[in-house]
């Protein structure tokens, strides 16, 4: 009775097995149905879809214009105080003192790209970009001026 | 250097002696770095022979307070947090604190944000029992579930990434709605996913659920009754594998989760099995919710109206959810501020896990892997 029971179980569990290894094996003699992406050779064909969350950045014109106020809505919507603005006076051509953009402070080493400062963003200046490959060597390379030099703040934008 | 009986000494205040005192019980450190944690869980089991005496999880590792850091960010900045730390349900969590700040508000919630939200659950809570039903099987020596399991995840990801544009920590859950509309190509993809899992999960049946090695090493380990699960707040699939009904989804159904036709999934042995097949099981219901859903997504607004600046009036909220692991409870105390005055977060991990010594005394060593492995730690949940 013993052995029978035995025997049995080892029948059982060789055929369980051979059940499982008929879905590998179907998978090695059809490799067309391999999912496996070979991450750095494919870079040309890899596309990240359009909301992808990568990194913060201005969005510029061609006459390197952009649409930020300094108004510091995305300073304050941020919970790590990943962005730090900036702001300087212009005059304008009436003789007016006018707060405007100086520099766009964003430390890429700090945002956990949750996205809440381009929703605070009432002019739609900055934008997420779809780059991820983000290793340097030295962390102060990770710290950007979003405002590309000699840009200046699009007329009309206020 | 320290050699391994010092170790054993400074980790738990006991001398070598003591260690190993005539009795023959033996203390071993498992974790902080081991692979069966799944994480930096540090578990001191004490031994006799092969059998396990007593565990005691070691917790802090991994500890960020996330409470406190809530605490000096507003209503709409702690829920990003949150993706951090059951980060297998990141979307399900976002959704627990979204919940508690709109009862604060007394929001109503548009229903196409509504329905968007509950897809986005459950879209989460197949990936998340995917991942387990992966790393289960890798914990148990398998190795190639883990491929196919994360084949059916990697398009769930592909989803969450187009619509929320991330893949693990999505943050798309504000107060008063979601963040964005869904992405155009969202529906159709949402099918197809449908079909490709009805196509490939009897491959899961056939590569671990009938098999007979597995079975052996599943069933009658790790006995959990009723009554145990109950008393140790055990909550989600590791409850209701001792036949607890349990699901926050049916008990206390938030936004449509009452309106939707879906089996709360128990199973009454208690061991390890049974909690393996309420998670499999519950993939299928979940599938269900979508196919009930992704076809009647309701037009309109996907965000309420909501002020720039939140602020909860003085008073206590409480809010809990079901996600891939359990009850997950959000308590704010508000003082009237923009900022919380105390957040709480009863996460389904830390309670889950209180149950393993008891769990685990009497069995062998070799059975441990597979008790942790049902009980789906996900260590930043417990040690938040
Ligand atoms: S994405 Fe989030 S963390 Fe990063 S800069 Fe914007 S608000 Fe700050
Ligand atoms: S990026 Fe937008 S929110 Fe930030 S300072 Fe400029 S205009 Fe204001």
């Amino acid at each position: 009775m013993f052995i029978k029971d035995y025997i049995k179980d080892v029948y059982n569990a060789v055929r369980s097995l051979l059940t499982g290894m008929k879905t590998t094996g179907k998978y090695f003699i059809r490799p067309g149905e391999i999912i496996t992406q070979q991450y750095p050779e494919n870079r040309e064909q890899l596309h990240l879809p359009e909301r992808f969350k990568g990194e913060v950045v201005m969005i510029h014109d061609e006459n390197n214009e952009h649409a930020c106020t300094g108004c510091t809505a995305c300073e304050l919507a941020c919970p790590n105080a990943t962005i730090k603005i900036i702001t300087k006076f212009d005059i304008t051509p009436e003789g007016k003192k006018k707060k405007a953009l100086d520099t766009f402070v964003y430390h890429l080493e700090l945002c956990t790209l949750c996205n809440l400062c381009i929703i605070a963003c009432p002019t739609d200046a900055i934008k997420m970009a779809q780059t991820f490959e983000h290793s340097v060597y030295d962390r102060s390379q990770l710290t950007k001026k979003l405002n590309q030099p000699g840009s200046k703040i699009k007329e009309g934008v206020e | 250097m320290y050699t391994e009986t010092q170790i054993i000494s400074t980790t738990t205040g006991n001398s070598v002696s003591d260690a190993l005192d005539g009795t023959g019980e033996l203390m071993i450190n498992v974790g902080p770095q081991h692979p069966a944690t799944h994480g930096v869980l540090h578990l001191v089991i004490t031994l006799n022979g092969e059998t396990i005496k007593k565990i005691e999880p070691h917790l802090g590792y991994i500890h960020r307070s996330i409470e406190k850091m809530c605490e000096s960010l507003s209503y709409r900045q702690f829920i990003y947090v949150t993706s951090r730390m059951d980060y297998l349900s990141s979307h399900i969590n976002n959704h627990a604190c979204a919940l508690t700040v709109e009862k604060g508000l007394q929001l109503e919630v548009p229903p196409r944000a509504q329905v968007i939200r509950v897809l986005m659950d459950e879209l989460t809570r197949i990936a998340s029992h995917e991942l387990w039903w992966g790393a289960m099987a890798m914990d148990l020596g398998a190795f190639t579930p883990f491929f196919y399991a994360f084949r059916e995840r990697e398009t769930i990801n592909d989803i969450m990434e187009e619509t929320c544009g991330a893949r693990l920590t999505m943050n798309y859950i504000g107060p008063g709605g979601v963040m964005y509309d869904i992405h155009p190509n969202f529906q159709k993809r949402v099918k197809s996913f449908i079909q490709l899992f009805k196509s490939k999960i009897n491959e899961y049946d056939e590569l671990v659920t009938g098999n007979i090695i597995f079975q052996n090493r599943m069933k009658n380990v790790g006995v959990l009754s009723k009554e145990d699960a109950i008393s140790f707040g055990c909550t989600g699939p590791v409850a209701r594998g001792s036949g607890v009904n349990c699901d926050i989804r049916k008990l206390f159904p938030y936004e449509i989760y009452d309106k939707l036709q879906f089996e709360e999934i128990t199973e009454t042995a208690g061991d390890s099995f049974s909690r393996y097949m309420v998670r499999i099981r519950e993939m299928h219901q979940s599938i269900s919710i979508l196919e009930q859903l992704i076809d009647n997504i309701p037009e309109g607004d996907f965000q309420a109206k909501t002020k720039a600046v939140l602020k909860l009036p003085k008073g206590e909220f409480y809010t809990r959810v079901e996600t891939a692991r359990g009850e997950l409870g959000v308590y704010i105390v508000s003082e009237g501020g923009t900022t919380p005055y105390r957040i709480k977060f009863r996460s389904p991990g830390f309670s889950n896990l209180s149950a393993l010594d008891h769990m685990a005394r009497g069995s062998k060593l070799g059975d441990l892997v597979a008790m942790m492995g049902t009980l789906d730690l996900v260590i930043p949940d417990i040690d938040r």
